[in-house]
């Protein structure tokens, strides 16, 4: 108030005052203009017949490349296997997420210390943690091999085989991810206003009534900030079924980001990768917008009372 | 709440055990088979008890792997060089460019500045394709293919969003008054923003450095596509190693953990500003 009386008469400064946001934030900008030009290449190249091996034949075409995903059945085949990846692994991530936050709830030393331990998995690279899995799931010496032979499961093959390779990578999604949902279920539970579960407590509530009707419904702005978050993440989920099967055996895990790397790179169809992606970006988009509101209320109550 | 029963303690114990079990046992297990021979790693059952070499890490280190077939060359401390490398050059960028674009949001009420933060925070979400694959196609006629300056610039698409949210957050919850009060005192922007702005957001600067260290070192879809062999960090050197020289299983774990370790010791060391970094600060760690 007293600054801004004070600056008027110094006409210059107040100039310089008004450009000094653009000026300070347009750098930023400008090093990802770069990267935004390549975003609507990808909208244009998505309505082009656009195959490296056959320039020829590049054309523009409108939304065929779309029109042609309704009647293709490996599109439609993309579609589940993305959206059940991807429902999948956060479902799972939300119950160990929130049974693990619920045993980690007192902050005792050792409590905290355990939490930390959990992050490791999560500060592994997805792509490593495949790798690490790969070893442990190897037919001829994988400890993990090695354990369900034990329980009668011989011949288990894991990754390599389309009946049981989309449990394989969801058990790496939940190793590496799980932590994610927990440490922020975690400070959730911790940051919860004390006075209703003593109360409930000196009432004598019963503890599933309390979990039920107390401690969930006020966790609930938590849960759906780390399940929009992971949901947005996992489909569009690249590194860990890429390094571990490249999207095999067969098309069993050819989900969006897996069949469009190969169709630009195998097949050469750079269109139809194209059009892939813009549908992903689409579903992304819907979810970011979600999430994002979701993220500022979240923001703005636990930095509010902070 | 005293009323916790001696069950309820020894249940609590044994699950919070398994928990730690299956979040723990795989990087263990790989530290182990990194120091055994590939005899003992094909040994069944697999036995925690064995001669422990170093033999793995030395093959690594020299880059020359002696086997009955001949000498084989491995280019992963090429690969870990340039995780570094990359690394940090980008995070270095992204502090130099989103520091400032972070306080411009947090302290400026400012046409359009909502919708570029957006627009920066945007790329957090988007499939990293979407924008990947038509850029090989750019690179390559721009002659940026395979160059760590042209890695080091898609980097900024994981590193600035993070940066600039976390930062804007830390500069949101100081308040200017102190900043106010030193510019009434006749010194310019610019050593108000160096002197008083800075240092007390420190702590959210260095978290979100970090953070991004971390992000950008995991990272596997930028250089699998712009980068060839020489140029490629740990992640895709690891996969095109296991590729290359499917059967040495102990070199690949050894690879595994010298690729991990420098992430799993940044994330013990910075673990209080994890949870808010994150969370894009949503939850106060």
């Amino acid at each position: 108030m007293t600054t801004a009386a004070q600056a008027r008469p110094r006409a210059r400064r107040l100039n310089w005052g008004r450009a000094l946001p653009y000026v300070l934030s347009l750098p930023a900008l400008v090093v990802c203009i770069g990267i935004l030009i390549p975003f609507f290449t990808s909208l244009y190249y998505s309505m082009l017949r656009f195959r490296l091996n056959l320039p020829a034949l590049k054309g523009f075409i409108w939304f065929d490349n779309y029109i042609g995903f309704l009647s293709d059945a490996a599109f439609w085949k993309t579609v589940q296997i993305s959206l059940t990846y991807a429902f999948l692994t956060v479902g799972i991530e939300l119950v160990f997420g929130l049974g693990i936050a619920l045993l980690l709830q007192k902050p005792t030393r050792f409590n905290n210390i355990v939490s930390i331990l959990l992050l490791l998995p999560l500060m592994t690279a997805p792509a490593l943690a495949a790798l690490m899995w790969k070893l442990m799931t190897n037919p001829n010496f994988g400890i993990l091999s090695y354990f369900v032979g034990l329980l009668g499961f011989t011949n288990f093959k894991w990754a390599s085989d389309p009946s049981t390779a989309l449990l394989t990578v969801t058990l790496v999604d939940v190793w590496v991810y799980t932590p994610f949902i927990m440490i922020l279920l975690l400070a959730g539970l911790r940051s919860l206003p004390k006075a209703p579960f003593e109360a409930a407590a000196l009432d004598g509530v019963p503890r599933s009534f309390v979990f039920f009707r107390i401690t969930l419904p006020m966790l609930m702005p938590y849960m759906i900030t780390a399940v929009l978050f992971r949901l947005l993440d996992s489909i569009q989920q690249f590194d860990i079924i890429y390094s571990m099967t490249q999207g095999g055996p067969g098309d069993t895990l050819l989900v969006f980001q897996v069949r469009a790397y190969l169709e630009f790179f195998q097949y050469t169809n750079v269109g139809r990768s194209a059009a892939l992606l813009i549908i992903l970006w689409a579903i992304t988009y819907f979810l970011s917008h979600l999430f994002i509101k979701q993220w500022l209320k979240l923001r703005e109550r636990t930095h509010g009372r902070a | 709440m005293d009323h916790t029963s001696t069950l309820e303690k020894i249940v609590r114990g044994i699950l919070i055990a398994l928990v730690l079990v299956f979040f723990l046992f795989p990087i263990f297990w790989i530290v182990l088979m990194s120091f055994q021979t590939n005899e003992t790693i094909l040994r069944i059952p697999p036995s925690f008890f064995f001669e422990p070499t170093i033999a793995n890490y030395q093959a690594l280190i020299t880059g020359t792997l002696k086997t009955a077939a001949g000498n084989l060359d491995i280019a992963f401390m090429r690969n870990l060089g340039n995780s570094i490398l990359l690394s940090t050059a980008a995070v270095i960028l992204s502090l130099l460019l989103g520091v400032p674009a972070a306080y411009a949001f947090a302290r400026f009420r400012f046409r359009l500045g909502e919708d570029i933060a957006f627009t920066l925070l945007s790329f957090r979400f988007a499939p990293p394709l979407l924008v990947l694959l038509p850029l090989s196609l750019y690179f390559k006629q721009l002659g940026l293919t395979n160059t760590y300056f042209g890695l080091v610039w898609v980097y900024q698409l994981i590193c600035l969003p993070l940066i600039l949210w976390i930062v804007r957050g830390y500069f949101e919850d100081i308040s200017p008054d102190i900043e106010h009060a030193y510019r009434i005192a006749g010194n310019s922007w610019w050593k108000t923003f160096r002197k008083i702005a800075i240092p007390l957001a420190r702590p959210g600067i260095a978290a979100a450095g970090l953070l991004a260290f971390i992000f950008a070192w995991n990272n596997f879809v930028f250089a699998l596509i712009l980068a060839s062999a020489d140029k490629q960090p740990v992640t895709v050197g690891a996969l095109a190693f296991v590729t290359a020289s499917g059967i040495q299983y102990g070199q690949i774990a050894a690879a595994i953990v010298l690729s991990i370790t420098p992430t799993l010791a940044l994330a013990l060391y910075a673990q209080r500003y994890l949870v808010e970094g994150l969370s894009l600060g949503a939850v106060k760690g």
